[in-house]
């Protein structure tokens, strides 16, 4: 496990040191001059000549990115080019929320999901099959920004049962959670179906039904709990999307995560801060696989790390 | 047992988890609410230079001058009074006294110069530092030859003194500019870059709360020295909503302002409600939206084929896709800037007539060519108009629709981008003076790589005229300047058509009923999206 742990890590470096570097090459790529973009109209030579050299932009590429990576070792990302604040400090502000929604929107699609998956791998080809893969089908196309905008208009709006959008109670998260679940549980009800249609046909199934174990002993116990594995590893990658990120559905929902952060970034080009959020969405993509990893012996116990 | 217990502790996580860190804002009746949808950059009044943070600072920091609430007329602010010497090189301020800093400090002269000298010294990297090169002394201090600006002078603890190099009749501007407001050297010395997260100014609020992505609350400042004002106990900016949703907040009373107007995609059902109809204030503003002509690039270094392209486009037809919120520019300035010709009509709409130039300038059959523009809605679909309407008469164009920071770029590059389409870029006075319009854009010093006259136009004659126009520093004969700047223009435009003005966008300021004051603050060309000061809660 330990070892498993030390490798996955030892990648998980490798593979920032990577991302890391060709973030920073595209940011070169980009035909903009970041000092006078920086300056603005108004500024004297004298003040771009600072910038420039305060950026580091009058050094060569390789010592400007030994001093990036030099820095994102000590913790410091450098300071975001509009709002002059340090770029830890602006991801650090906003983790928090993305954490809430992240958690909250698997769990949605987990509790949408795996009853609907279930359902329809027991009624397979049946009508209630059919209707399951239909409602799996419209959620997964319905763009989230409309899907979050007729939730908040119905809940909010109509209703006044549920905040228009904002971050303050626990009643905030449940739209945005919804959103976020309704898109995803299409895929995870998919999964569940094909991966317990198949879990459902092996032979250690008709052994346990011969046994005369109860149908939802056999359903819950036996064949879920194996057919969660690709489930698990969905999740994982969800942890690792979710966190670089809910661009639409926190910009509509007024959620002040990383998305949002990521959203201001990109319209004016602020490099600092896009390179600290892909790094951090990096680390995210890693963590969550290593994490899909390390459960998948509770749902297998067949899957042992030496 | 065992799975119960397991199940209320998951349960019990996940609730905790959720629950963590979040609380609720609440909002007194005295209490403003504006919803933007990008945070806040910065508070630093030498440093914020965007629409969204320019006003805000306003009503936490001032300046010697000011304008007069909902106008464009200057007036002075922390100068309890000012004279101009006969040859229009000195300025000499009185400035109020028993004015306060939020630490308690009282304003002196010196504190005025500090923060001009900030200002020039490269190591703020203030974005402003252009407007005060003027000053006696400043580009040998910006450049580290001298130690302080010998062009700013203290004669004693209530006058400031400044020199220039040569007359400037738009100086007084310079000084309501935010730039020039006045922090305390101490609070400065004490947060160093994070000044403008920890802003300590003689405004009539001051910051209370800032949370990064999520709120900026501002609270009155009890101490403001203008009688009366301000009108609001706290001003709360909800930041990250998005237009749309802030304007069902705001017809659900949860939002007082929308800080980012009203969204485009909601413009025509909203015009058409009775009850927000009443609410919305319609503005004019110190802004033109218009093409620019590489005045240096063939064909367009022929006068001929410049007047063609201002007779080939439809202007009504482009205001069109932005709703009607504009209209129809046929000049540089906009009709709310002093110096604006209303007389003069522009070139008109005649494609036929702009064939017959094209031929006369020995392009009967037309040509290729490359047009600009930032690619954020609606600036593309303008681009695609632009492009139907020069096709129309023969002028085959590429569009090149990228990000803002590509396009300035390209713009500010010798011979690179042969049309530009301003908009998203275009020209915003930074105050309401005609030569803002000049120099920065049309002025042969701003031909130059990383400028912003995009059209590249140089010309002496009228760097001449703008310069004799510039020194008639007299408050009695600013009548004659205006008119001066008024021929400059419109004799640009007659002679060279280095642009084509396009349209002069408005502003609609919707806000909800609870919120009063005179229509003028919300329409306020300085102060946008309104005079913050000034409004009230009922």
């Amino acid at each position: 496990m330990i070892k498993l742990i030390s490798r996955r890590i030892l990648q998980g470096i490798l593979i920032l040191i990577g991302v890391s570097f060709i973030t920073f090459l595209l940011s070169f790529a980009l035909p903009a001059d970041p000092a006078r973009m920086l300056a603005g109209k108004s500024a004297t030579p004298e003040t771009i000549a600072s910038i420039r050299h305060e950026l580091g932009l009058d050094k060569p590429m390789y010592y400007q990115y030994g001093r990036y990576l030099w820095g994102l070792l000590h913790g410091d990302m450098g300071r975001s080019y509009a709002q002059k604040t340090a770029v830890t400090e602006l991801i650090k502000s906003r983790l928090p929320a993305t954490i809430k929604l992240t958690l909250a929107g698997i769990l949605i699609e987990l509790l949408i999901a795996i009853p609907l998956g279930v359902m329809a791998a027991l009624h397979k080809n049946r009508w209630s099959d059919r209707a399951v893969m239909l409602l799996s089908f419209l959620g997964v196309s319905a763009p989230q920004f409309a899907l979050g905008l007729i939730l908040l208009y119905v809940f909010g709006y109509k209703w006044s049962i549920l905040p228009l959008g904002g971050y303050g109670t626990p009643a905030h998260i449940v739209l945005p959670a919804l959103t976020l679940g309704i898109s995803g549980a299409g895929w995870y009800a998919r999964i569940i179906r094909s991966s317990m249609v198949e879990v459902l046909g092996q032979q250690y199934i008709r052994t346990a039904k011969a046994k005369g174990i109860s149908k939802s002993r056999v359903v819950l116990k036996h064949a879920l709990k194996n057919a969660m594995l690709p489930v698990v590893s969905m999740i994982g990658l969800d942890i690792g999307v979710f966190m670089s990120g809910i661009v639409v559905v926190e910009s509509v929902f007024d959620w002040p995560g990383i998305g949002q952060l990521t959203w201001q970034a990109i319209q004016i080009i602020d490099i600092p801060v896009i390179i600290g959020v892909v790094t951090v969405s990096a680390i995210a993509i890693v963590l969550g696989n290593l994490l899909a990893d390390l459960i998948y012996p509770v749902f297998d116990p067949r899957i042992k790390y030496q | 047992m065992k799975k119960a217990f397991k199940l209320t502790a998951f349960t019990l996580i996940l609730l905790l988890i959720f629950t963590m860190g979040f609380q609720v804002y609440g909002k007194s009746n005295k209490t403003m609410t504006v919803s933007f949808q990008t945070d806040i950059t910065t508070l630093d009044p030498a440093i914020g230079y965007d629409w969204q943070n320019w006003s805000i600072i306003k009503s936490m920091f001032n300046g010697l001058m000011d304008y007069k609430p909902g106008t464009t007329q200057l007036i002075p602010d922390l100068a309890a009074s000012y004279t101009v010497s006969p040859d229009g090189k000195t300025y000499t301020f009185k400035l109020r006294q028993h004015v306060t800093f939020g630490n308690g400090r009282e304003v002196t002269a010196s504190d005025v110069k500090y923060s001009l000298e900030r200002v020039l010294d490269p190591q703020t990297q203030s974005p402003g530092s252009g407007f005060y090169t003027n000053i006696a002394g400043a580009d040998e201090f910006s450049a580290g030859k001298a130690k302080t600006v010998t062009g700013i002078t203290v004669p004693d603890k209530y006058t400031v003194k400044f020199t220039l190099v040569k007359p400037n009749a738009a100086f007084l501007h310079t000084m309501a500019l935010n730039f020039a407001f006045v922090v305390p050297k101490e609070a400065v010395a004490k947060y160093g870059k994070d000044f403008g997260h920890h802003p300590v100014g003689t405004g009539a609020f001051y910051l209370k709360e800032w949370v990064l992505g999520q709120r900026l609350v501002l609270a009155k400042n009890p101490h403001y020295h203008v009688a009366n004002q301000p009108l609001l106990d706290e001003i709360v900016f909800q930041i990250g909503l998005d237009p749309t949703v802030a304007l069902l907040k705001l017809q659900h009373g949860e939002i007082d302002l929308l800080g980012d107007g009203i969204p485009s995609s909601r413009f025509v059902e909203v015009m058409k409600d009775p009850k927000l109809k009443k609410l919305i204030v319609e503005a004019s503003q110190l802004q033109t939206g218009y093409v620019t002509i590489n005045t240096q690039m063939k064909p367009f270094d022929n006068v001929k084929v410049r007047q063609a392209l201002n007779m080939a486009v439809n202007k009504p037809r482009i205001i069109q896709v932005i709703n009607g919120r504009a209209s129809v520019a046929n000049q540089i300035l906009p009709p709310l800037m002093p110096g604006y010709d209303p007389s003069y009509k522009g070139y008109p709409y005649d494609p036929a007539g702009a064939k017959k130039l094209l031929a006369e300038a020995g392009f009967p059959n037309g040509f290729s060519t490359v047009l600009y523009a930032n690619n954020v809605d609606p600036n593309p679909r303008i681009a695609q108009m632009l492009q139907q309407d020069l096709a129309n008469i023969g002028i085959k164009v590429e569009l090149k629709t990228l990000a803002q920071s590509t396009v300035i770029e390209a713009g500010g590059t010798k011979a690179t981008a042969p049309l530009v389409w301003s908009g998203g870029m275009a020209w915003i006075a930074d105050y309401p003076d005609p030569n803002d319009f000049y120099w920065p854009i049309l002025g042969s010093a701003s031909a130059a790589p990383g400028g912003w006259n995009w059209a590249w136009y140089a010309k002496a004659e009228f760097d001449k005229r703008a310069e004799s126009a510039d020194v008639i520093s007299d408050p009695a004969q600013q009548g004659k300047r205006i008119k001066l700047w008024q021929g400059i223009f419109t004799d640009i435009m007659k002679e060279d058509a280095p642009w084509i003005p396009i349209f002069n966008e408005k502003r609609y300021a919707l806000h909800s009923a609870r919120i009063g004051g005179a229509n003028a603050l919300f329409a306020d060309p300085i102060h946008i999206p309104v005079y913050y000061n000034g409004v009230y809660a009922k």
